[in-house]
């Protein structure tokens, strides 16, 4: 195990054969691929909201699930903070009230809430309802709701994808500023090359369900990469 | 034949009767409606159709099958009725019957705002921590509210307007079990009832439409709570 991910997983959806093997260390790892490779399913392994018939994952030294020592932590004790592609938020609560649903959730005006907080300039939206939030705003609460459920790692799917150009340039640097001063293990997934150049430290090229192992972020930018 | 006394307790018994029945079967239907949004599970289809039957079965049949159950001698109604609790014959039974036949109605519109629901809210809501009460008493429930308010509004008006499985379970009871629909019978079977027929016909129009005005007005208090 290492500070980072270590994740050994196999297992079938329908036709669907998923097989990802790596181990990393502290920082962003990125998951890259083509849409349909599987990315979005490990993450779901992850979590704990599917369970393939191998699936050993550490994280930071913890153990999250353990097939061959027949150990799963069950989705709500994992630990974990996620960002999908929506933002997913709970429509009839306020800004405040999504990022404090977690039962871990730190008070907003603790020391660590109000430097989330600051991070990602969320002090004047809080008393917003989500459907009355922009895209990019959006996801900015989603990470800040992440990041204050005091999560052991990350999981990012795609947190981009569903941003215009603008709105994606807008976010990034949020992205960046959380991988300096937050530095927990994360689990990037992306199928964008220049998103995982400024992001990520290891990439991990994942096709048709396959992965093998991660490299280093300068070997993925080496040209004649694809 | 039937005083204006007479008028307003029939009024208030079936108030009372529909109330008491919504009071039953709303948690349950609430709890029906929730586990049946859920896939994959033994028994679901057997626990569907168990809830429909009161809606594809003649009344009559229904009311007698209660009568057979909860009546003084019956599996149920034997060891209830030896705890004090009379359902052959009372309004209590009324209000049971009326239970019975509305739960399908509510159980529908329930499950279908369950079922409308982004299920990756619930895999969040688990990722951020939160336990099974937790999921659905805190997102879930609040989501599936219209759905609630529109179950209560179609089972209180059929609670209200319950006729066959009433009458053949508990009978025709001026004062205990004589509601609305059942007063409304007896007074055009008799020859000088008419008058009073149709002020209790009057009334019950009234009570639904009210009923369907006030449902209307809180869904729109909720759009617009959700809208802010």
């Amino acid at each position: 195990m290492t500070g980072g991910w270590s994740i050994d997983v196999a297992g079938r959806i329908g036709t669907f054969e998923l097989s990802v093997r790596f181990e990393t260390g502290p920082g962003v790892t990125a998951l890259f691929g083509p849409s349909g490779a599987g990315k979005s399913l490990l993450l779901r392994a992850i979590a704990g909201l599917w369970k393939p018939a191998r699936c050993r994952i550490a994280v930071a030294q913890e153990w999250l699930n353990d097939t061959g020592n027949a150990q799963s932590l069950p989705t709500p004790t994992r630990h974990l903070g996620a960002v999908f592609q929506d933002p997913l938020l709970f429509p009839h609560m306020t800004v405040a009230r999504n990022l404090t649903f977690s039962p871990r959730a730190m008070g907003l005006d603790s020391q660590q809430a109000q430097d989330v907080l600051a991070l990602l300039d969320l002090t004047p939206l809080l008393d917003r309802h989500p459907r009355h939030l922009s895209g990019g705003e959006g996801q900015r609460v989603a990470l800040a709701r992440a990041l204050l459920s005091n999560p052991r790692a990350l999981l990012l799917d795609e947190p981009l994808s569903a941003l215009d150009d603008e709105r994606r340039e807008a976010v990034l640097p949020y992205l960046e500023r959380l991988r300096d001063t937050v530095s927990l293990p994360t689990l990037y997934v992306s199928h964008r090359r220049d998103e995982i150049l400024r992001l990520a430290d290891h990439v991990v090229m994942v096709r048709g369900g396959v992965a093998e192992g991660a490299i280093t972020r300068d070997t993925f930018a080496a040209p004649g990469r694809a | 034949m039937v005083g204006e006394d007479g008028l307003t307790a029939i009024i208030m018994l079936s108030l009372q009767v529909a109330l008491v029945a919504m009071v039953i079967v709303l948690p349950l239907a609430t709890g029906i409606g929730y586990a049946l949004s859920k896939p994959g599970w033994r028994g679901r289809f057997l626990v569907s159709a168990l809830v429909h039957m009161p809606l594809v079965t003649p009344p009559v049949v229904t009311g007698y099958v209660l009568l057979l159950a909860f009546g003084s001698q019956g599996v149920i109604g034997k060891p209830l009725s030896a705890m004090g609790l009379e359902f052959a014959f009372s309004w209590a039974g009324a209000a049971l019957a009326a239970a019975v036949m509305a739960l399908p109605l509510v159980v529908r519109p329930i499950r279908l705002a369950f079922e409308a629901q982004d299920s990756r809210l619930q895999d969040m809501a688990a990722i951020l921590g939160a336990g099974h009460w937790k999921r659905f008493a805190g997102v879930a429930l609040p989501l599936a509210l219209p759905g609630l308010l529109a179950g209560f509004v179609l089972g209180f008006a059929r609670a209200l307007g319950e006729f066959g499985a009433t009458i053949t379970f508990v009978s025709n009871i001026p004062g205990e079990t004589q509601t609305l629909s059942l007063a409304i019978y007896s007074l055009l079977q008799s020859p000088t009832g008419e008058s009073a027929a149709l002020m209790l016909v009057g009334v019950s129009i009234a009570i639904s439409f009210a009923a369907v005005l006030v449902s209307e007005y809180v869904a729109q208090i909720m759009e617009r709570r959700a809208e802010r």
